[in-house]
Formats: C-alpha cells, structure tokens, sequence
C-alpha cells in the first residue's frame, strides 16, 4: 500500500475499507543474517537503511514491548543540528539532510516542519560563544545565523528582552531546524522496513547472548532462542541492562529526563526557542500544545518519572523567558530513561565480542540523530566499518583519551 | 525524594548534589601494575543496575558531608543512608 493524495481521495469516496495494517506481525524465524535488539526509532532505522541501502533484507527487529514504546514516542521532537565538535556536527547535519527527505524516502507522513531553532544568549561572552558555534555549524555544513537583540525580537516578540538578571542580547537561529512527530517517525521506519522483508517482533525481550568462543552466534528471547550472524544491540535507556547479558561494562548512566506538553493555545511560539541563561527549550505542537522540557533529574534511575524540584526550576526559567505563559495550565508531564555517557556523545561501535555491535548513550539527543544513526549503524553491521560520519563515536575512545567532550564536563553524566 | 540524613534528620534530595556510584570511594592504586586500566575502568565505566544502588550524595545546601544511600532505581525507595565518612573507616581508612 502506498499512501498518496490520489489513494486519500479514493478511499474517502469507498469508505475507507482499503487501509491495510502498516506491517506484518510475524513470529520468528530460526535464524536471521542481522538481528537489531530494540524496535525504537533508531532500531527501526537501521533496520529499514539495512535492507533500503545495505541490501540486507533477512532482518529481524526484536522488541521488548510494543514498537515505538521507549524513548522515539517520549521526547520533546526537537531537530537541530547545532553541535560543534567535528565528531559530531556533521553526524548531526547528515541526519538533518535525511529528515529533509525523510518522508518521500518512506513515503509516510512525520510532520517534519522546519520552523526554526533559536537560542538565546543573555551576555556578551555567551553572544561571542554563540558565534563561534555558529561558524563552526557553517564550517560543517549546516546553516546558522547570530541575530542581533532587535532581530531576536522581530521574530519572538513575547521573550522578557528586559528581565532584571537575562536580559536577551541576541540569539543564534538555525532555520532548518524544527520538530517531527516522533510516533510517525517510528511507524514510517518500521512499515517502510516491513515492506522490505524486515520481520519486526513485538513483546519478544532478549533474555540472554549466544556466546561461543568470543563470537555471539544469537539471543535467548521470550520466545526462543534465535540464531543471528549478526547482533545489533540498540537499547538506548536500558544498554547497561542488555549489555551485561553480554558481560560488558559501559560507560554509561541511566538518568530520567521530563517533558511537558501545557493545554492547547494559539498560534504563540513560531519554532523552537531555548532559554540561556538556565535549561529549557519550548516549542508548540500542532494541536497548540506548548511543548517543553529542560534539564535530566541528576540522580540515576530507571523510573520513567521524575520529581518536583525539577518541574519548579523550568517554571521557573519559563516564567523569566515568556512571561506571559504565568497561567497557562500543564496539561501532562512525563518521564524517559536516558543512557547518559561518559562524555555527552553516543556510541555507534562494535565490542569486543566477535558478531556483536553496540549504539547508545545517546544522552537526551537522540531523537534528531535517528535517520543517522540508523544509517550509520547499518553500514556498520553490513559492512563490518565504522561509517565516515561515526568514526568518533567508538566504544574505546575513553582508554585513549579520544573523548568527545561537547560541553567539556569531564566524565560527570549527569553534567552532560 | 526524602533523604534523610543520619545527623540532620529527613532533608529534601533538592539540598544535595548528586556525585554517583558510591564505588568511586574505592580510588584504585596509581603505583599497581596496571594503574592505567585501574583507573580507566574507575573513572569510566559503571555497573548501573537496576534495583538496588549505592551511591553518593553531597549535601551541598546543607552541612556539606557526603553521604552514602542505597536507593532503588526501579522506585526511588531509599533503605539506608550513610555518612560516607563511617562508612570509609568501617574500612579502615580516614582513621
């Protein structure tokens, strides 16, 4: 089935009798050349470049819940590719091209919008800081633009320009960036995947590795075990937990990160707008929800949810930014699991077991690298190499001192 | 989350600074053989369970002693609270 404004029409006008389901629900075969543990955006994105771009069609993504039940439908949807490091900007700015043609590829609707991402700087060093991130984006590929204070305003004229201690001096914009709907992302990876003749197997958890002689030849699931040449472990929120079944120690913490969503309102904010002077980013869905979040908890855990002292401090930064959301009512608020990194950055690597690959401690940014991630990930799996763009991201760079250290916090998770 | 703290009484976890696992009391030897990888599995890599977690708090806002708590990662339920300080010469150090 592919969906097409023709196909809307014809079957508005027949009733809506010919949706078919958007994927198979299969149960597993014994053996599969690649299996991808973890049925999230960046699972199903490797899945479906594996078959798409690697030629690699006899695939299984195993799922220990339902599709898209972790992190790819908990976030706050934000794409940008504004990083600085040259390990990671133009990671970020290959996914951001993949976005910008996200849906013709999958020919599934993600309402991806590029309405923008500001940053607000609220001293003169910060203004400097800004543009040197900005020519370092420019240097990598991607667009960026230093708006001056009155620039700033033109563009969100319901900021605090005069707040007592931030006041705003200007602001840095990358107008590709944006938002998408991340449950559509998942969906429209998963379906393009399926038609590819990936098997993607819900509420199948993998218990345990097959490991002989330093060479993983399968899993142990809930529903049996199955044979693989190949195992990619993408679990980004639980890695520690999966990857100890393998007997690794990763350089990772699991912290809980919040978002919001207030009650619906007008057209207020035009793209995504973050704060400088403490941890919140905003933006407005569709539906006219304000969407927001801001800094993780800082105390390990595994419970997708969170306390009230952080809910308080982005009020409070919420207040300090736009005034005028002081009554605006919070609709709901939630909680997910993040895979916090030693350094900020991700992992996209094989281990040292032989067979078995690993991506994750994607910290709280994970949701703007899904298309390359998945693909990276699957030029790994296929082709046994770290794809150009991800050579940074290595499981040992820390032995090394290879770091790739975006806010320079040293290896204090909860910092990043 | 409730802390509560063995010379303070309950204290909101808001007063402290979270430092992590409680293993990073355990310094390893930089004269052994093989300090390099001691020290780089120390400063690195974590167990990160979930369930049961011994970890450190600092109570920044507070009397500035370091505490360590066990605390469920599944339920934030906390079951003991240590000053790290006994916990240190329980092992015999800091004497």
């Amino acid at each position: 089935m592919r969906f097409s404004a023709f196909k809307i029409f014809k079957e508005g006008l027949t009733g809506n009798k010919g949706w078919t389901p958007h994927w198979r629900e299969p149960e597993p075969k014994p053996s599969y050349d690649v299996i991808v543990v973890g049925g999230g955006g960046h699972g199903l994105a490797t899945a479906y470049y594996l078959a798409k771009e690697f030629g690699v069609t006899n695939v299984a993504v195993l799922e220990k819940g339902w599709l898209g039940s972790g992190n790819i439908g908990r976030n706050t949807t934000i794409i940008r590719s504004n990083y600085m490091l040259p390990e990671n900007n133009p990671f970020y700015e290959m996914a951001m091209k993949l976005w910008e043609n996200l849906e013709q590829d999958t020919n599934y609707n993600s309402m991806f919008s590029q309405r923008g991402i500001l940053n607000l700087c609220h001293s003169d060093p910060q203004r400097d800081a800004m543009a040197r991130r900005g020519n370092a984006m420019i240097l990598s590929g991607a667009d960026a633009e230093l708006l001056n204070r009155e620039q700033v305003r033109e563009l969100c004229p319901f900021l605090s320009f005069d707040n007592e201690r931030f006041p705003i001096t200007g602001g840095l914009l990358q107008r590709r960036g944006g938002t998408a709907r991340h449950d559509a992302v998942a969906w429209g990876y998963a379906r393009g995947a399926d038609m590819r003749g990936v098997d993607i197997i819900q509420n199948c958890e993998v218990t345990g590795f097959h490991i002989e002689n330093g060479v993983c030849t399968g899993v142990d699931t809930t529903k049996g075990p199955i044979k693989a040449n190949k195992v990619g472990v993408c679990v980004a929120g639980s890695s520690s937990r999966v990857m100890a079944k393998a007997g690794l120690r990763l350089p990772i913490e699991s912290h809980v990160l919040q978002a919001f969503v207030s009650e619906g309102l007008k057209p207020t904010i035009p793209g995504v707008v973050t704060f400088g002077a403490g941890h919140l980013y905003i933006s407005q869905s569709d539906k006219g929800g304000l969407v927001f979040g801001g800094d993780i908890d800082k105390y390990n855990t595994y419970a997708q949810r969170g306390n009230l002292p952080v809910i308080e401090h982005i009020a409070e930064d919420m207040r300090a930014m736009i005034p005028a959301l002081g009554r605006v009512r919070l609709l709901r608020g939630w909680g997910g699991v993040m895979d916090m990194s030693m350094d900020g950055t991700p992992f996209i690597d094989k281990t040292h077991i032989g067979g078995l690959y690993f991506n994750g401690g994607w910290c709280y940014g994970g949701f703007k690298a899904t298309p390359s991630s998945g693909w990276c990930y699957a030029h790994l799996l296929a082709k046994d190499e770290s794809h150009e763009l991800a050579k940074g991201f290595r499981l040992d760079r820390f032995i090394g001192g290879n770091m790739v250290d975006e806010k320079g916090q040293g290896p204090q998770p909860n910092l990043h | 989350m409730i802390i509560n703290h063995p010379l303070l009484g309950p204290r909101d976890s808001s007063e402290f600074y979270h430092m992590g696992d409680a293993v990073l009391m355990d310094r390893p030897d930089p004269e052994a053989e093989n300090a390099a990888e001691q020290f780089h599995d120390y400063a690195y890599l974590r167990d990160n369970p979930a369930g049961e977690y011994r970890e450190l708090w600092y109570h920044e806002q507070g009397d500035r002693s370091w505490l360590v708590v066990t605390r469920d990662t599944l339920t934030h339920e906390i079951s003991s609270v240590e000053l790290a300080r006994e916990v240190a010469r329980a092992q015999g150090r800091s004497k």
